[in-house]
């Protein structure tokens, strides 16, 4: 499989990264090029092996925490980094749905 | 004595306690020597200096009373990966411009519990993303190390902990915190003549690390030392309720390991590690290393791994998939980089471009990508299952022997200007390492060595799950044998 | 009666599902330590996990896990023992994370079904896909600010259920009916409050349109819509909408869509170069979420008795089908119902609280939940009328003065004298008064004027202000007029 142009565009597109025209080209060679090493991964016989999802070595379940209300109430600590803000709200320029 | 910044960690907390020397002192000239050397080495990206000599100050006091804890009053470096509260935090990206978290790490907040000193942030790759620490937005870290017949070319630390390892084989720490997701600990500890160690995925928790590939990250320290590694890795590592994926196991007493031998112990020797054009150099340590072992009377048994070659693209399609994720959150709404623009995609969309680096974008790229409609089984979900193998090798192995010993990296530290055509040239420093992370094993990389240029370098000891102390008996056993004494050319 | 829509050229059938989103009742968010009371002051009840700060990890709540079982239980759906959270990728401004966790390859709860019952008595069972545990996203504002949204992340993190059903709907009335029935159902669980008002319950409406005999067409997905009158609107308005197209040459595209309730029609949502690629992927950050069938079996020996099981029992009880679905409808009503019913007559009880009751409330525009009666002290009026203390009409009267302060009818019996009059004698004498003052009228009954009973029946009740037990006023007038 390799990328045209178009995906390459597609693909920024849906990472939301800016790509400007004369930059395409090179990140298409690029991209082609890791992903033509990685497709020897076809080369290995998978065939009924359940795949490895997460980290854990010894494959653990998910722990639960109780239902209690131990967070929040710092609007204040929230809201210290950001960019712009009205009041206690984020702000962004306007979205149109 | 000894200069205060030539002790070890264990050495220093002797000295602590023998009233020898004092946290100030040491911070002092630690920091000093910070101011000296960091122009040059670029290790740290922030160094709090005034927050250095009080908690050192509160330190002695401490001890003064007879409340130290394990680690009071040790200077360390903390990589700028980990968030630390009321200090920038940067990952070493421009997309964090300014960001001050406004909570501490839980490995940085278990040091500092234990009474560590923080001396400043680290340099790093980008996000992690990085074998050579080429990719910081905040400029390369250099190796302190040089080539013997070629001195003024200025090497890579490694990555993408190289401002940790840099700044420990330099002397600007006694020891620091680093993270290792495909090789990041022990590649820079093995380029810069220092040991480090990636625990198993869960002995550590991530809450508070700046996510890169969540089920391959993993928090260890770096320091001279294999026993200073222990002493770290007993303070950082624990259970910890606010990571999902936090082991809840006791932590064992790892520094007791590290002098136990290997009298009796199997140590595997995986076939596939022998990889084409391997320098000579190391396949020489490398069965030094094995003798060494056999001399103190382990065993040593030929082993196969044999998805081994598939590992790295394995981690090439899984790491950047992740990553791809993680690094949705820079948006430039909350925090951060903000880059105006007509809309909020156009906002997105120049903010991510401008605040990540070209590294960075790339990963994010391919794993868009492999995620993507069609895409999915043909890259990720077939990345899944060749990982499932990888870690089934590891397991049939274990029937076999109790620690893998292999070399660290296939090669010495390259130049800065070197390995710079294509990504995947860089990639395959990690040949040895990744594997490690793919399993969720602890890899411990040990200073052995140098090569003819008078570069160091390093064997890795790959141990079970929550195994760590026989991993730190074998790399204690490497260490004695090899008796590593060698010292960068720079360092304070 | 198969329900359809005319076109210009003939009938259409309308296919319709439904994606209903419910909030979790829980203290804490899913995976987060905030709270999730509504109306709080913008930002005061998020963490920094809630807000996507570097570094902060999911811990998921075991409250949400239980009430989606319970939930997946009280839908007869089947209950998945392995389940797994996945990442939904996309950029919104009030996605924090730029994905939302879900569980999209193995929910939590599986197929199950629910039985709807429509105006005419008929029932219908809808198909349930699968329920599964989600992240709500935060809320932006777009109409503070000339140029910018604002954006608060209160729900950001908090548990939503999203319920799948199958397509198995066809007409507006029958996903009202449904929606309905989730929304009773969890009241009665406890699982969601069902207030629409607060986003507590939101619905994805797909839409179709066929031919009798026809495969299904495109269908569009009308987004969150809050109420059970929008969702029938929106359903009416999208098919007609697609009626148009088809009937006009056009082809349905598969879209989301917005409904505009102020005009009562559907609107294209976002724009099409925006395709959606999801990007799902397993969350690394949380290990498989396993349950143990024991504590499924715990849980469901612990379900209240649900709607279905209750108009079951009230009918066996003699109430009649209507009664039964009133008294059931809210889990507060029947609540309500059973403290006045019990260890008393079922039928009057039920006729007191679905009649004089309930009209009660409408007028003073009151609820069971904040009862200007309580369920004792109906109950003990039923008790005055059941040993004769107070007439029907008597006990009209008592519960009028009941509803203006919540006493207790004996006393109001007492302290107003309203003790209806049992005493043979003291009627006879009220009677034979009244008979002496009407001899022309006892003249005109005896010569056949039979109508002339309810007269004499009024004269005797109103000069005993209402007292006289009616059926001995009956029982005296019948043997003096004889
Ligand atoms: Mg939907
Ligand atoms: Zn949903």
């Amino acid at each position: 499989m390799s990328l045209d142009a178009a995906t390459v565009r597609r693909v920024a597109n849906l990472a939301r990264l800016r790509l400007e025209d004369q930059e395409v080209g090179k990140l298409q060679a690029e991209l082609n090029g890791i992903l033509g090493w990685i497709e020897q991964l076809q080369q290995v016989d998978t065939d009924g092996v359940e795949p490895m999802a997460g980290g854990s070595p010894g494959g653990a379940a998910l722990r639960w925490r109780g239902d209690a209300v131990t967070d929040g109430g710092q609007a204040a600590k929230v809201l210290a980094n950001a960019p712009d803000r009205a009041g206690d709200w984020f702000a962004v320029p306007k979205v149109v749905e | 004595m000894m200069r205060p910044t030539d002790l070890t960690i264990a050495q220093a907390l002797d000295a602590l306690d023998r009233r020898e020397v004092s946290a100030v002192e040491l911070a002092t000239a630690f920091l000093d020597a910070i101011e000296r050397l960091n122009p040059r080495l670029n290790a740290y990206i922030t160094v709090t200096a005034e927050q250095a000599l009080e908690t050192a100050k509160a330190s002695d006091a401490r001890r003064a009373k007879g409340e130290a804890g394990k680690l009071d009053g040790i200077p360390l470096g903390i990589k700028d990966l980990f968030c630390t509260e009321g200090t920038r935090t940067t990952a070493g990206s421009n997309i964090l411009d300014g960001f001050v978290p406004p909570y501490e790490s839980t490995v940085s907040a278990n040091l500092k519990r234990d009474g560590a000193v923080f001396l400043g942030k680290l340099n790093l790759d980008e996000f992690a993303m990085g074998s050579s620490n080429q990719t910081s937005a905040f400029g390369p870290v250099e190796n302190p190390w040089s080539r013997a017949n070629d001195p003024a070319k200025r090497l890579v630390p490694g990555g993408s902990s190289g401002g940790s390892a840099a700044a420990v084989a330099a002397r600007l720490a006694m020891g620091a915190t680093a993270t290792d997701t495909g090789g990041s600990i022990r590649q820079p500890a093995a380029f810069c003549g220092i040991a480090g160690i990636k625990p198993t995925y869960g002995r550590c928790s991530r809450w508070g690390i700046v996510a890169f590939a969540s089920s391959l990250d993993q928090a260890g320290p770096v320091a001279r030392t294999v026993e200073d590694n222990a002493i770290l890795l007993a303070s950082m590592a624990g259970f910890d309720p606010r990571d999902s994926t936090s082991a809840d196991l006791p932590v064992p007493d790892f520094r007791a390991a590290v002098g136990r031998g290997v009298k009796g112990l199997r140590i595997g020797v995986p076939e596939e590690y022998r990889i084409p054009g391997m320098a000579p150099e190391i396949e020489a340590l490398w069965q030094q290393g094995l003798d060494w072992l056999r001399a103190e009377g382990a065993e040593i048994v030929p082993i196969s791994l044999p998805h081994t070659k598939y590992a790295l693209p394995t981690y090439y399609v899984v790491a950047p998939a992740e990553a791809s994720s993680n690094l949705a959150r820079y948006d430039g709404v909350r925090y951060g980089l903000r880059e105006d623009g007509r809309d909020l995609k156009d906002l997105y969309e120049r903010t991510r471009a401008r605040g990540f680096g070209a590294e960075v974008r790339r990963r994010v790229m391919i794993g868009t990508y492999v995620l993507s409609a069609g895409y999915y089984d043909a890259y990720y979900l077939k990345a899944q299952k060749v990982r499932a193998l990888i870690r089934r090798d590891f397991e049939q192995a274990w029937e076999k022997v109790d620690a893998i010993v292999t070399p660290a990296t296939p090669s010495a530290a390259f130049a800065m200007d070197e390995k710079q055509d294509d990504p995947v040239t860089m990639y395959l420093n990690d040949v040895f390492t990744v594997t490690a992370n793919l399993a969720g094993l602890p890899g411990l990389a040990v200073p052995a060595g140098l090569d003819a240029q008078g570069l160091p370098l390093g064997l890795q000891v790959i141990g079970r799950a929550f195994d760590e102390e026989t991993v730190f008996a074998v790399g204690g056993a490497i260490e004695r044998a090899a008796g590593f004494a060698a010292k960068p050319g720079i360092m304070a | 009666m198969t329900y359809t829509l005319e076109g210009t050229t003939g009938p259409w059938e309308v296919v319709i599902g439904l994606e209903v989103h419910a909030q979790v009742t829980s203290q804490a968010k899913l995976f987060s330590g905030a709270a999730t009371a509504f109306g709080a002051e913008p930002n005061s009840q998020v963490s920094f996990v809630d807000a996507g700060f570097p570094g902060m990890l999911p811990v998921i709540n075991a409250e949400c896990i239980a009430q989606a079982v319970r939930t997946g239980l009280g839908l007869n759906a089947e209950i998945h023992l392995w389940s797994r959270f996945d990442r939904k990728n996309y950029f919104y401004a009030d996605l924090p994370q730029g994905y939302q966790i879900s569980q999209y390859a193995h929910p939590i709860v599986g197929q199950g079904a629910v039985e709807v019952t429509l105006a005419d008595g008929s029932t219908k069972t809808i198909g349930i896909t699968r329920l599964h545990l989600e992240q709500d996203a935060g809320k932006s504002l777009h109409d503070q600010h000339p140029t910018k949204s604002y954006i608060d992340l209160n729900r950001s993190g908090v548990a939503l259920m999203e319920i799948v059903s199958e397509p198995d709907m066809r007409s507006p009335e029958e996903a009202g009916a449904y929606l309905a029935k989730l929304r009773q159902i969890m009241r009665y669980l406890g699982t969601c409050d069902g207030n629409m008002d607060e986003g507590s319950m939101r619905a994805d409406v797909n839409v179709s349109v066929r031919r009798a005999g026809e495969g299904y067409r495109t269908r569009c997905e009308v987004k969150n819509v809050n109420s059970i009158r929008f969702v029938m609107q929106a359903v009416e308005a999208e098919a007609r909408r697609q009626i148009e197209v088809w009937e006009s040459g056009g082809t349905v595209e598969q879209e989301t869509r917005l409904f505009d309730t102020a005009r009562g029609v559907t609107r294209s949502m976002r724009s099409k170069e925006d395709a959606h690629d999801y990007r799902y992927f397993p969350d690394p950050d949380l290990p498989p979420l396993v349950l143990e069938q024991g504590w499924v079996d715990q849980l469901k020996a612990g379900l209240p008795e649900l709607p279905d099981q209750r108009r079951a029992r009230y009918a066996a009880l003699g109430l009649s089908a209507y009664d039964a679905q009133v008294l059931t409808a809210e889990r507060e009503t029947a609540a309500f119902f059973e403290e006045v019913a019990h260890g008393r007559d079922a039928k009057a009880a039920a006729n007191w609280v679905t009649g004089d009751y309930f009209a009660a409330l409408n007028r003073l525009k009151r609820t069971v939940t904040d009862s200007p009666v309580s369920a004792k002290h109906l109950g003990e009026l039923l008790d005055l009328m059941a040993d004769g203390t107070l007439s029907g009409k008597l006990a009209k009267e008592v519960f009028e003065a009941m509803l203006e302060a919540d006493e207790a009818p004996g006393a109001i019996v007492e302290k107003r004298g309203l003790r209806q009059v049992t005493d043979s004698s003291a009627i006879e004498a009220v009677v034979d008064e009244v008979l002496a003052k009407n001899a022309d009228k006892v003249a005109d009954y005896r010569s056949g004027k039979d109508k002339l009973f309810g007269f004499f029946v009024g004269q005797t009740m109103k000069a005993m202000a209402g007292k006289g037990n009616p059926a001995l006023v009956n029982e005296v007038l019948k043997r003096r007029l004889a």
